[in-house]
């Protein structure tokens, strides 16, 4: 380090070449480097491989040779099976009900909340994102028994709205617009605060329009989590006619396991993880950002 | 409401004597704070009705002997003080469920942390071919339905699944894993794992990035070799992710739920009930007072651990 700060300009340019160079190639690791993360990567991606080839088997292929990792002859029977006598069309039309109600409240909600705690100063602005902060750290365990009596106080209990409700506003999201709204420089909200636009106006004409990218970030955080709660759904949802996804696949395979019939547990985790796993390949930036610039899901 | 807030502010206008400034000032500042509020007020309520007040009441509800049947009868519920926590440390079932859940979080952790830091070193020692495919598949776990993966553990552990086809390959008899009091936990840890290694390494990549590269370069010049720029300047500098990312696990595994209550709802003869699954499974009974009580331990555990990460988010906030 001594010998860097010691160099000339000119001794130290031509110095951190043959260094760059030197940090670059590794001819011999490389090859070992790829082998490894391949293999990492085939086990990472064996479940997909298991879950995906078992829905395409039939019932007595799976159940005359279960361990096989590859169908012998492909049948999409599972599905339709799935779909006409197991109610995962209902399901689906739950789970996309309930997730756009998470997606509108938490546009809304995070939007106008995390643009107050960036821009507006305000008495009681340290409190309200302390209120941020403790929503994000309360465990759902800690919370969901009178969550629950509420619920069911309110006239809630088995509906869809009861399912979205606690989700309509998630801290996270919140958080997500506090941090972009940050970024956004103050000089843009102030030159229309000196030409007399109200603070609803600023909002909606010059602040709105500048955080899509944040928009996005929740759009995709707030269906990832609706469509894959499992714990709260499955409290709320007392009969099949309000069951989401997850709930109706942990239902279904509970009944089918007695039976040993993978392939239809199999097909309904294949009908539930593949939308998000689509969405996942084509909008990853925003799935990473929002994970990791929250550390949560 | 825009058109009613922007006439107001010419009208005091011609008042303007300078005492009056002051006075202005503090009435736009009111108007901002109440604007403010405004903007607040959807996150508010949901905060208020699903958090704050669950949080008294989860309090409230665990000095009470509060049934399920009690929801209708309010009146039939006694205040009983301490009760519920005595008879929770008193009962062997709830001392289990710590131990167990200790184990989740002392393997658990180590073990998510260490395959996310391995991945993010490799996937950051300069490889450029297939970088981003791998990123990808890598992280494909972290976006998996819980349930859905699940049943795929299931399917692939069970006595004939693939699992002990390969084993039997070799010429060893598999077992019935997840109805083995050994080997459930195991497996159930597996698949937190496989679920949250990816986030891990998300996290440890964005720090490692942040590293700047002259510092390996100068330690290079100095004759480092790569084992020692790992063990003196990317472990150190590392150190505050470090922290988030064991803060973050710490937090997950402390309140783990869905892998053992989908795998083996906390079976066999409850070697892998969580302290979570034991809340579930309490309140599953009518046992409301009681189930309170356990989850404020867990309240309790999880503020300890937050309290450091809200120190860690902090600064960057």
């Amino acid at each position: 380090m001594t010998a860097v700060t010691a160099s000339e300009n000119t001794d130290m340019t031509a110095r951190t070449a043959t260094a760059r160079s030197a940090v670059r190639t590794r001819p011999v690791a490389q090859p070992l480097l790829y082998a490894a993360l391949v293999l990492c990567a085939l086990l990472t991606l064996l479940p997909f491989v298991w879950g995906i080839s078992g829905s395409l088997r039939s019932l007595d292929e799976i159940r005359s040779d279960p361990g096989s990792l590859l169908p012998h002859h492909f049948t999409l029977d599972n599905f339709t099976r799935l779909f006409r006598t197991q109610g995962f069309g209902r399901f689906m039309v739950n789970s996309i009900v309930v997730a756009a109600m998470v997606v509108v409240g938490n546009i809304v909600a995070a939007s106008a909340a995390g643009y107050a705690l960036a821009k507006l100063e305000f008495a009681g602005r340290r409190l309200a994102f302390g209120a941020v902060m403790a929503a994000m750290m309360v465990p759902f365990t800690a919370v969901f028994v009178p969550q629950f009596v509420l619920t069911v106080d309110m006239g809630l209990a088995d509906t869809l709205a009861g399912i979205a409700l606690p989700s309509l506003a998630m801290p996270m999201s919140v958080f997500i617009m506090r941090q972009y709204a940050s970024s956004i420089p103050d000089e843009l909200l102030e030159a229309a605060r000196i030409d007399g636009a109200g603070e609803f106006r600023i909002f909606f004409r010059i602040f709105l329009p500048l955080a899509g990218p944040a928009v996005a970030t929740i759009t995709i955080m707030s269906f990832l989590n609706s469509w894959n709660y499992f714990i709260w759904p499955l409290i709320v949802a007392q009969s099949t006619s309000s069951y989401t996804l997850p709930v109706g696949l942990a239902a279904t395979s509970q009944a089918a396991a007695h039976v040993t019939d993978y392939g239809l547990m199999l097909a309904g985790a294949v009908v539930v993880m593949l939308p998000v796993l689509v969405l996942f390949l084509f909008l990853q930036r925003y799935f990473v950002q929002g994970i990791a610039g929250t550390g949560m899901r | 409401m825009t058109t009613t807030l922007t006439p107001r502010a010419p009208r005091t206008e011609p008042r303007g004597r300078p005492v009056k400034a002051p006075a202005r000032a503090r009435s736009q500042g009111l108007r901002r704070t109440a604007v403010a509020w405004l903007f607040l007020t959807p996150f508010i309520v949901v905060f208020l009705l699903y958090t704050a007040i669950p949080t008294v009441a989860a309090l409230g509800f665990s000095l009470t002997d509060l049934h399920g049947a009690d929801l209708r009868h309010p009146f039939a519920v006694n205040f009983t003080g301490l009760e519920n926590y005595l008879r929770l440390f008193q009962d062997q079932t709830f001392l289990r469920d710590i131990l167990n859940t200790a184990v989740f979080v002392a393997v658990g952790v180590p073990l998510t942390m260490g395959v996310g830091f391995a991945l993010a070193l490799a996937l950051n020692s300069g490889i450029r071919r297939l970088r981003g495919l791998f990123r990808t598949v890598f992280f494909a776990p972290v976006v998996t339905n819980v349930v859905a993966a699940a049943l795929i553990w299931q399917y692939a552990f069970n006595p004939s699944g693939t699992v002990n086809k390969v084993l039997g390959t070799f010429g060893f008899a598999g077992p019935n894993w997840l109805d083995d009091q050994r080997l459930a936990m195991p497996v159930v840890i597996l698949l937190g794992v496989w679920r949250n290694f990816g986030t891990a390494m998300v996290l440890f990549l964005a720090g490692l990035q942040s590293i700047p590269q002259d510092v390996y370069e100068a330690a290079a010049l100095d004759g480092a070799g790569k084992w020692r720029q790992l063990r003196h300047i990317t472990v150190p500098l590392l150190l505050p992710t470090t922290l988030m990312v064991s803060v973050l696990l710490t937090v997950f595994y402390l309140q783990v739920f869905d892998e053992p209550y989908l795998l083996t709802n906390g079976g066999p003869l409850g070697s892998t009930e969580s302290v979570a699954l034991y809340t579930y499974h309490q309140f599953g009974v009518g046992e409301f007072g009681v189930s309170s009580a356990a989850s404020f331990v867990t309240l309790l555990l999880v503020a300890l651990v937050s309290v450091v990460q809200f120190r860690l988010l902090r600064p960057r906030a």
